[in-house]
């Protein structure tokens, strides 16, 4: 399909942020028309389409489900006020999401979960959080994606198919560029994907190794041992020959600069963290010989920075549970699934994420029966759910803030446009709700 | 708002006030020689009363800090305290990794006022500078990372002196920074194939640059500026047995280099963290101190000045640019390794150190580094550090101070409580030396400010700043050198009477009652804008193919720094050539 290229246009505005997985290509141009995007250039399609398509389902006004089960529009002051009360007066609130929006307002959410005693917890605690929980037992040895570009010769990605979730990842940053040391860009690398499907990132790879769904921990332990100098009894590993991995870990060994990307096929795969760290052993066994890091292939675009900031201001990632006045962290304990599916919560806050989408449907469940609000810009399944629906603006569109690209490089995202009339940005809405909860604070102990 | 700190006894070594009994005037947020009637009265008689502390290296902000506490939630555990009742601080959490507001909350409650990020990646600039936004109570000045970065060794191998200076000129602007920090320079580029370099001659496998040539040209290119600050430099061979030597020849090879006439420091180079650049030996197991060498050195020489990086026995966290070296502590002790390579600038290391007063070497390191307070002559030369959180948190500062001022404390713990190397293999064994509060006012205050070229603090004078830390000790009455007491000193270091910043008390009776925003202290250039733009033009390609950023968005904009102080500084230096 070719299409035309777009000429009607008034305005241009350059070096603009994508709001959409965590590459947060930082190269974009908008092409406005009368102060609407008409055009982008540079995003690949699905960034694109977020930025361009977007008033699609946009949610307008602030809602209330009333007693027939309707949404109802209303003003922002009674929808503010019903929900800092009933987040004033839950508790064990969750206050989830944050995986698109700004450093800003996430940090405004901790000051709110801190006066409520609420959990706060990202998309982490379905994604990458497995990863998270393996640097804290094994290591963290990552690196920028300039690095990569700069310096790799080997490429190794794992159980993550970034030419169709982050389709700009080998373009820019790691395969396709030229670099500093690698001045013909592809033809100096050599790209290989693990994998057990033939995903379109092992279609433009040098090689792809095929293994057993679930097997990931044996595969990479092999892999460490063939490292390590061990001698391997079998002629097959998780579906893959001996000779394959012998010739693989021989790359890998002999790799000027190794960089590995790995996703949520490793880490949400039976093991778990475990897959993960077993991994980060490997790469650091291969530090013995060469130079080797590596980085999770985060999803949203500051799934990362939510991580960031939420250490800065509370020292843990993700699940952060403030109900004794001072912040705890303990996987299975105070993650919102866990929570969920033990029924604890009894308040349920969802800012700029879709847990309808993203939930198992047992966690999903107990929301029917507890208060629920949703802080977004679209309707979404969780909207459904809802009972308070707080309509919100896109940061990097209608909303300057910061956010942190996968590998933790922070960047400053614009306002182009103008956000709808009655929407607001996430920074004002809990801005107002912590007003209003410290109010609310204040006459109780009157 | 007036203030008047009455018949405290105050230590001001700027001004040669040793003890006096006297008030001390705040209007607003100077300190000035009278007020009105009106000013309120702050009853300190007897009470010891020095400037605001100034910390001239910590690891406060920035990337390094984030990884430490996301891969060590069990540090985070060891430094949970619920928000307090009796003051306006929110909870606290971690222990050598502390959270944003933590940081504050302990500086402040300990009397600092001024603390310098020593290691800020530009490209992380924002971060770094964002972090700051969630300190509260503090002046922070950051240091930007210099010694790996490609433009500069770029310029240097092919000895282009002037455009390394509007490089630094521009690059300081960009990142918001203060200084030119200098990190194992070359060897973290190294580590970009995963080597490093070996001394200060062996030349970068790439770039055929050696650290010589790095620190000289950067020395060159610091006064040439005439930034208020010297080049803050961290060695080669950090933590290796033998480095003493490279460390000499460092502090050696800018000696000839003239300072900048206008400003106001004695040093052209400030060669941090020393005392984990000062073994001597081939391997662990031969290790010594070279501590008596390099403290010659400092004693005869006027042009360089130092800080220690004293090992506290804790367990903490060790963070670096100098990212070779931590690999290698991974190989030896086996803990948690992390890494973070970035792109063009640097590179990073973190691991978890477990300093024991049991195991040899940590106790080895931590005699070299008290060897260093009691053999550098003149307290000017030296400022107390432990490099946090490196060689210990930086809320172990009063326990080292009660090392110094005891004797009898010191010596109780190499007789009883240490490792027999503090004695055998050092000449910790040799000094009876006992600090004075005016020596302590120095190295904590009046040393670290001037070195910084930070003139309106450290000191007590009419018109400086009004950063005044009193602790609830009464100087007359308190015997610091008996052992039975350096608990009890540590503890009021620990807590401080008052601590007033900008004529505002932050802490009364170790309560923290107010809280302000932090101020980002950065320098600016102004004088060579034009060259600046020319250079900008030139390298904007190169930097849109080698970052994985656009050039546009790699500075740190201005709403990320408020509040600010801008030092501006004019440059007078020679023509520079197009």
């Amino acid at each position: 399909m070719i299409e035309k290229p777009i000429t009607d246009y008034d305005e241009i505005v350059k070096n603009c942020s994508c709001s959409y997985c965590g590459n947060n290509c930082d190269d974009i141009t908008y092409l406005l028309k009368n102060k609407k995007i008409v055009g982008v250039r540079h995003a690949c399609r699905i960034g694109a389409s977020k930025i361009i398509n977007d008033q699609d389902q946009r949610l307008l006004n602030p809602m209330i489900r009333n007693d027939e089960g309707i949404l109802e529009e209303t003003t922002w002051d009674i929808a503010l006020d019903k929900t800092a009360r009933l987040l004033f007066e839950s508790d064990r609130p969750i206050m989830y999401g944050w995986g698109e929006t700004s450093v800003e307002a996430i940090k405004k959410g901790v000051k709110v979960a801190e006066v409520t005693g609420a959990v706060m917890d990202n998309q982490s605690t379905i994604c990458h959080g497995s990863s998270i929980q393996a640097f804290q037992n094994v290591g963290h040895p990552v690196m920028t994606l300039g690095e990569v570009k700069n310096r790799a010769d080997v490429i190794v990605y794992v159980g993550t198919n970034p030419m169709d979730d982050h389709p700009r990842h080998l373009s820019r940053y790691t395969t396709f560029p030229e670099g500093f040391f690698r001045r013909n860009g592809r033809k100096d690398r050599t790209i290989i994907t693990i994998d057990p499907k033939y995903t379109n990132t092992a279609k433009v790879s040098d090689e792809w190794i095929q293994f057993n769904m679930n097997e990931d921990y044996l595969l990479f332990n092999a892999l460490r041992m063939l490292l390590n100098g061990e001698v391997l009894d079998k002629d097959e590993i998780a579906g893959v020959p001996l000779s394959q991995l012998e010739n693989l870990i021989e790359i890998m060994k002999n790799a000027e600069y190794g960089a590995l990307f790995f996703g949520l096929g490793v880490s949400q795969t039976l093991g778990k963290q475990k897959n993960v760290d077993v991994l980060i052993q490997l790469v650091e066994d291969l530090n013995k010989y060469s130079k080797w890091s590596m980085l999770p292939m985060r999803g949203f675009f500051n799934v990362s920075g939510f991580n960031i900031a939420l250490t800065s201001e509370t020292g843990y990632p993700y699940g952060v549970d403030f109900s004794r006045g001072y912040p705890r962290f303990m996987v299975g304990e105070t993650t919102t699934i866990d929570l969920l599916n033990r029924r604890e919560p009894d308040f349920f806050m969802a800012i700029s994420a879709d847990p309808g989408v993203q939930f198992p449907g047992y966690s999903i469940q107990h929301l029917v029966n507890i208060p629920t609000i949703q802080v977004d810009t679209h309707w979404g399944p969780i909207t459904e759910l809802a009972d308070i629906v707080l309509p919100s603006t896109r940061v990097g569109v209608e909303t300057e803030g910061t956010a942190y690209r996968m590998d933790s490089i922070p960047l400053f995202m614009k306002k182009v446009i103008d956000k709808p009339e009655n929407c607001h940005s996430d920074e004002w809405i809990l801005t107002k709700l912590y007003e209003k909860i410290e109010l609310l604070r204040q006459r109780e102990d009157k | 708002m007036e203030y008047v700190l009455k018949n405290g006894i105050v230590f001001d070594p700027k001004n040669n006030i040793d003890g006096e009994q006297m008030d001390i005037f705040i209007k607003d947020n100077k300190i000035v020689d009278k007020i009105s009637s009106k000013s309120k009265v702050l009853d300190v008689t007897g009470k010891l009363v020095m400037p605001g502390g100034v910390d001239l290296h910590s690891h406060i902000a920035g990337p390094k800090l984030s990884i430490g506490r996301l891969y060590r939630p069990e540090d985070i555990r060891k430094g949970i305290k619920p928000p307090s009742k009796n003051d306006i601080s929110g909870f606290e959490a971690g222990f050598s990794l502390p959270t944003c507001p933590t940081i504050g909350y302990r500086y402040t409650k300990m009397g600092y006022t001024t603390v310098t990020e020593a290691a800020v990646p530009p490209l992380e600039a924002k971060h770094a500078h964002e972090e700051i936004n969630s300190i509260p109570n503090l002046d922070i000045p950051t240091l930007t990372l210099f010694g790996n970065n490609w433009f500069m060794l770029k310029y240097v191998k092919e000895n282009r002196i002037d455009d390394l200076t509007v490089f630094i000129s521009k690059w300081l602007k960009l990142a918001k920074g203060y200084g030119i920090k200098i990190v194992n320079p070359c060897g973290s580029e190294a580590w970009g194939w995963g080597k490093n370099v070996d001394g200060l001659d062996d030349p970068e496998p790439h770039w055929g640059v050696t650290g010589r040539e790095v620190i000289r040209a950067l020395t060159q290119v610091n006064e040439r500026l005439g930034l208020p600050h010297s080049v803050h430099v961290h060695t080669n061979d950090l933590g290796h047995p033998g480095n003493y030597e490279t460390t000499l020849e460092t502090f050696d090879c800018i000696k000839d280099i003239k300072k900048n006439p206008n400003v106001d420091r004695n040093q052209i180079m400030h060669c941090t963290h020393v005392q984990f650049h000062a073994y001597k030996g081939t391997s662990w197991r031969d290790v010594s101190s070279g501590a008596s060498e390099l403290i010659d050195y400092i004693n005869k020489n006027n042009h360089l000045t130092c800080d220690i990086g004293q090992i506290t026995f804790d367990e903490t966290t060790t963070m670096t640019a100098d990212a070779p070296m931590e690999y290698d502590l991974f190989r030896l002790t086996g803990l948690k390794w992390a890494n973070k390579d970035i792109e063009v600038e640097t590179a990073s290391g973190l691991i978890p150190s477990i300093y024991s007063s049991h195991a040899p070497v940590s106790v080895l390191q931590w005699a070299v580094g008290l060897e260093f307070f009691m053999g550098v002559k003149n307290p000017w030369k030296i400022v107390l550090t432990t490099d946090s959180p490196n060689g210990g948190p930086f809320i172990r500062y009063p326990k080292i101070i009660s090392w110094l001022m005891s004797q009898e404390k010191l010596q109780y713990m190499l007789d009883n409580e240490v490792h027999n190397w503090a004695t055998k293999r050092t000449n910790l064994g040799t000094y009876d030396r006992e600090y004075s509060w005016n020596e302590i006012a120095t190295i904590t205050r009046a040393s670290p400010a001037k070195i910084l070229g930070l003139n309106d603090r450290g000191h007590l004078g009419i018109g400086a700043k009004a950063d005044i830390s009193v602790y609830d000790i009464d100087v007359n009455d308190f015997d610091c050198t008996l052992k039975s007491n350096s608990e009890i000193l540590e503890n009021k270091l620990l807590n401080s009477k008052y601590t007033i910043k900008d004529g505002e008390i932050l802490v009364k009776d170790a309560n923290i009652v107010k809280l302000v925003n932090s101020n980002h202290i950065w320098c600016n250039v102004s004088g060579l804008e034009n060259e600046e733009k020319v250079l900008e033009k030139r390298i904007r390609p190169e930097f849109n193919k080698y970052y994985t950023i656009k050039y546009e968005n790699y500075g740190v904009n201005d709403h990320y720094i408020k509040p600010d102080t801008m030092i501006n500084v004019d440059y007078e230096g020679d023509q520079i050539c197009e």
